[in-house]
């Protein structure tokens, strides 16, 4: 007997249910690469962001997403008129894109900075910057999380 | 204090020196639930600056994805001796500063 379109129907409607409610009630607060975007955009704006230059030194995989540790470099020779102004860390899944915006000047000598970040899920880093040309340079490592942070119960 | 703040207590004129700071804070995301279901609201550091001799040298815009009691390390050259000012501003009015001296010879 071929199926009808109300046994279809019931069939697809169980099937949607039983493939995203779960993931929705577990993480409702994901950024989406879409917030992403938009959070890159609110730094960016309109110019064009280049591959190179920037190193995001972050563990592959992490075991506790509460505190991963991250070191960002930029290759820039650091003068009074070659220099980064500022680097910008973003995320692919956390409730919220936005890490961390850093900001140098000639007088840093070098460009680079550490921190230590949290990670809610396997995903992937972004680290953009600005240099003195108003040029933007980027760089993405994808990071594997086995325990995540941010969003457990507070005990 | 709550601060720990590590600066090389000398250097050479032009030397490029590190340095690290870490202080004490919960960073509390704002998107944790307690068991029964009420949103922990949000007390995190929103703002980093070090100042050297009253100039900014570094500064950083922080947000939830910051790890609890923040560490932050950075460079910058020294010219002449002076003082390292560090301030951290937060939510509910968090305010909190520490210095650290440099010897240039």
């Amino acid at each position: 007997m071929p199926a009808t379109r109300r046994q279809f129907l019931s069939l697809a409607g169980s099937v949607t249910v039983a493939g995203t409610i779960p993931i929705v009630t577990m993480r409702p607060l994901e950024a989406t690469p879409a917030m992403l975007s938009t959070a890159i955009r609110n730094v960016v704006g309109e110019a064009s962001i280049r591959n190179g230059k920037v190193k995001l030194d972050i563990p592959p995989l992490v075991e506790n997403g509460n505190t991963v540790p991250m070191t960002v470099s930029v290759a820039s020779p650091m003068t009074a008129t070659d220099y980064v102004k500022s680097i910008h860390v973003f995320n692919e899944k956390n409730p919220q894109p936005n890490i961390g915006n850093f900001y140098l000047n000639p007088s840093s000598g070098r460009a680079q900075f550490s921190t230590r970040i949290r990670l809610a899920d396997t995903q992937k880093v972004v680290a953009i910057a600005r240099l003195s040309d108003d040029t933007f340079w980027q760089v993405a490592a994808d990071v594997v999380v086995t325990l995540a942070a941010c969003t457990e119960e507070v005990n | 204090m709550t601060a720990l703040i590590n600066v090389p207590a000398k250097a050479r004129r032009g030397d490029v020196i590190e340095i690290r700071t870490l202080t004490s804070h919960i960073m509390e995301t704002g998107f944790r639930h307690t068991m029964d279901g009420a949103l922990v609201p949000r007390d995190i550091i929103t703002s980093f600056t070090c100042r050297y001799n009253g100039t900014e040298i570094f500064r950083a815009d922080l947000f939830p994805a910051i790890a609890a009691n923040p560490y932050l390390s950075f460079f910058t050259v020294v010219q002449e001796s002076g003082k390292f000012e560090f301030e951290w501003i937060g939510d509910n009015g968090y305010s909190s500063t520490a210095s650290a001296s440099i010897t240039v010879e």
